[in-house]
């Protein structure tokens, strides 16, 4: 991640990876998740759901923040997002920190 | 006086129509009541919201018919028993909800004040012109149960029966009440509390996520729940299926709405009443309800004094409509005369169930208060006389 | 009675997309019937989801939140929230609920509908609910027409817009709605745009907190009809221009909200203030009564 200024506490914060679930039969290809990712995480897939529609594909799954907004921005609720498992506990400074 | 706490204002009364039936809704339980202010049913408003107060019940007048009848049925779903007045103008408006009552199956009542109609009409007569319409105003099919008061003391009982007919069957129940027994002051001899019969409401006492709002009993009547108990049911105007979810095809349309009928079809026996005079011998009944039956009632007596086997059957219940009765009294009388205050609506019921196996004479009534003994009689003597079967209503005038 | 075969293959349709869903809207929404009935690209979804955020964020009982739709795409919203939820006829949702809050004022009532249930068939039912300043959350997806019955003009269609039933271009000024809103009594009004997605949310949830009629329009992509019929392309498109033709302005005057065809909108919080509502007026004037006074003889 670039930053324009190094926070003082960055090495206190961690930023949180999320993990996403997509219910590809629930998705109606309407783009929203892909075009309003501010991590541009989705990108459509070529290949088809069960209803003929193009779901999203996960791309960049390492760059998910977790911010759920594709949850939100999922009309068909086809998309939810956790918070991953803890591979990189806090206080260890990322690589792009340091 | 003082009223009792249950709403029971025991006692002997002099009261009109209107006020006998807030009374009679106070007594079976009515907590909630929505209206549009429309003659000539006011009275009963303004009874009700005299007692609200001290029985709890609450009160609210809407922009229109159209909305009090929705919130009437959206009420009685957080269990109140609830109730709406209105006059024909306002059972036109009233349809819609009239459908969507029989859909949801809630429980409530409708009291019609009868008025000379079509369109505005006269506010101030007695008609008995919104029979067909209750009966068959909403669109689609439906059964519905309709009563008809002749008195005060009818007005009472009959909307205290209003209401245990719609929680029994889960169903809009309509009071077909007119401008005359509306304004007629009367003696009403209200009961105990406790000698009043009343239909308590038929509750899902299951888990809560095991409750289906269209999952019908044995006898085809499905429980209810109150808002707000932590059920989270849905229900829709639309064909559903048991747990109330849209479901957009022909079996389901069959599996939701004949039942709907059915449940009041198969009940009619319990549900019909009808008061008998002088039937054993009679060689011409007069069929008559509500306040027609006070002029037939009198007819008949006058007739018998003159020496004419004459009996009265009147309805208590107009819908549904006494088939078999009218039909088992069809072959063995020669005539049924029908006074209506109205240009001809039940007495269709009445040369249906017929079959043409006894005349029907009809004395149509435009409007000049209420019906004529006087009318009756001259159409029992046209009855004697003629007494070959015509196979049509006879018009008489 | 049996149960019919071609619903009991319905029944499964919505647990198919199965698995292990564990949606973190699972205990709000009705997860048994989805995929709902909404075109690829509608807006009314994101204002479920707004909701259905919302109603988790505002902390209140579950229990004691009825939901109440009329007729229409929205009006199929009550049967997809997991609430005391009811589908009503055309326009009428305002006066079921207004029956429910007011023969118990302990539930916390939501009407969700669009434009044309709730602004032309239920207009008169909208002002006088507000006039009363009953306490419930009106919701009004507006999509600027008619789109289950295949897009006819709404009484929201901006002048100019075209529509199945006016080929040549909308000739009725629509209506501004936060605007009727506040002049008929609301204590709260607000707009957004379904894309801004967490500010719906966020005025869902101060509008459930708040006690009297409040009305949040929630402007949402119709993809199928009036883009079609316009011409503005799909979903996506209709959510880039909102995109890039919203202004937020809290607390403008209403007077300014109108919406012209393909014009800017402008969004925020217009309306927060404090009006008794029907249910403190009525218990008002019911402790004035004294016991007596009433009682007939």
């Amino acid at each position: 991640m670039k930053l324009w200024r190094k926070p003082f506490d960055l090495d206190k914060i961690k930023i949180p990876c999320g993990e996403i679930h997509i219910i590809e039969e629930r998705c109606k290809g309407c783009g929203f998740c892909v075009e309003y990712c501010p991590k541009d995480v989705f990108e459509m897939s070529e290949e088809f759901n069960a209803k003929g529609y193009h779901p999203p594909k996960i791309t960049n799954p390492d760059d998910c923040v977790e911010c759920h907004l594709c949850e939100m921005l999922c009309p068909e609720f086809a998309i939810y997002v956790t918070l991953k498992k803890d591979e990189n506990p806090a206080g260890v400074k990322s690589e792009e920190g340091k | 006086m003082k009223a009792d706490p249950s709403g029971v204002l025991t006692g002997t009364h002099n009261i009109s129509g209107n006020y006998a039936c807030a009374e009679g809704a106070l007594a079976a339980g009515c907590r909630f009541l929505g209206v549009y202010p429309i003659a000539p049913a006011l009275e009963v408003s303004e009874r009700f919201l005299q007692r609200a107060k001290k029985v709890g019940a609450t009160f609210i007048q809407m922009e229109d018919e159209i909305s009090t009848l929705a919130a009437v049925i959206g009420a009685s779903w957080t269990g109140k028993k609830s109730m709406t007045v209105t006059s024909g103008p306002g059972l036109s408006l009233m349809m819609e909800h009239i459908g969507l009552g029989i859909m949801l199956e809630t429980p409530c009542v409708i009291v019609d004040v009868q008025r000379v109609g079509p369109g505005l009409g006269l506010p101030s007569q007695p008609s008995q012109g919104d029979m067909m319409q209750a009966r068959w105003g909403s669109h689609g099919d439906y059964e519905l149960i309709a009563l008809a008061p002749s008195s005060s003391q009818e007005m009472f009982d009959f909307t205290i029966k209003a209401f245990n007919f719609s929680e029994r069957f889960r169903i809009p129940v309509a009071v077909m009440s007119d401008e005359y027994v509306a304004h007629l002051q009367e003696e009403v001899v209200i009961p105990r509390a406790k000698d009043i019969t009343l239909e308590p409401r038929r509750y899902f006492d299951g888990p809560i996520g095991s409750y289906l709002p269209f999952k019908r009993d044995e006898d085809l009547i499905p429980r209810m729940v109150d808002i707000g108990q932590g059920y989270k049911f849905h229900v829709t105007g639309l064909t559903h299926d048991d747990r109330g979810y849209p479901i957009m095809n022909e079996e389901c349309q069959e599996y939701n709405v004949h039942p709907l009928v059915k449940k009041i079809r198969d009940y009619t026996d319990e549900i019909i009443e009808v008061q008998e005079v002088n039937i054993e011998d009679a060689d011409i009944i007069i069929i008559s309800y509500g306040v027609s039956s006070k002029a037939a009632l009198k007819a008949m007596e006058q007739a018998r004094g003159l020496g004419l086997k004459v009996g009265s059957l009147k309805l208590v219940t107009v819908w549904p409509f006494p088939e078999k009765r009218v039909a088992e009294l069809a072959g063995k009388v020669n005539a049924f005369v029908v006074p209506e205050m109205n240009f001809g609506q039940v007495v269709l019921e009445v040369e249906r169930c017929s079959y043409g196996k006894s005349n029907v004479f009809f004395i149509p009534h435009g409007g000049k208060g209420v019906e004529d003994t006087e009318d009756i009689l001259k159409a029992i003597n046209q009855a004697v006389q003629d007494d070959r079967i015509i196979d049509r209503i006879v018009e008489l005038r | 009675m049996e149960i019919p075969k071609t619903m009991q293959q319905e029944e499964t349709q919505g647990s198919r997309s199965g698995m292990d869903i564990t949606h973190p809207m699972e205990n709000v929404l009705r997860m048994d019937r989805i995929p709902h009935i909404w075109c690829p690209g509608c807006g009314i979804g994101l204002a479920v989801t707004a909701f259905a955020a919302a109603l988790e964020k505002a902390e209140i009982d579950l229990n004691k939140v009825a939901i109440v739709s009329g007729i229409g795409c929205t009006g199929r919203v009550a049967g997809y929230v997991k609430l005391d939820s009811f589908h009503t006829t055309h326009g009428r949702a305002i006066a079921f609920a207004t029956g429910i809050k007011v023969a118990n004022p302990d539930m916390k009532v939501v009407v969700f509908s669009g434009d044309g249930d709730l602004i032309a068939i239920g207009g008169n039912h909208f002002i006088h609910a507000a006039r009363r300043n009953i306490d419930m959350l009106v919701i009004c997806v507006n999509n600027f027409i008619y789109a289950m019955t295949g897009g006819q003009v709404a009484p929201t269609t901006p002048l100019a817009a075209y529509a199945t039933t006016c080929p040549f271009g909308c000739v009725e000024p629509p209506f501004n709605i936060p605007y009727l809103a506040e002049s008929s009594g609301a204590v709260y009004v607000a707009r957004w745009t379904t894309l801004h997605v967490r500010r719906l949310m966020n005025s869902f949830v101060e509008a459930l907190n708040k006690k009297g009629f409040s009305v949040v329009e929630a402007i949402s992509p119709c993809a199928q009809y009036y883009s079609r019929i316009n011409r503005l392309g799909d979903g996506l498109d209709m959510m880039r221009f909102y995109h890039d033709n919203t202004e937020i302005r809290h607390g403008e005057d209403t007077k300014n909200l109108d919406i012209a065809y393909q014009g800017k909108i402008i969004m925020g919080k217009f309306v927060d203030r404090e009006r008794p509502s029907y249910t403190d007026r009525y218990n008002e004037w019911l402790s004035e009564i004294k016991d007596d006074e009433n009682e007939p003889g």
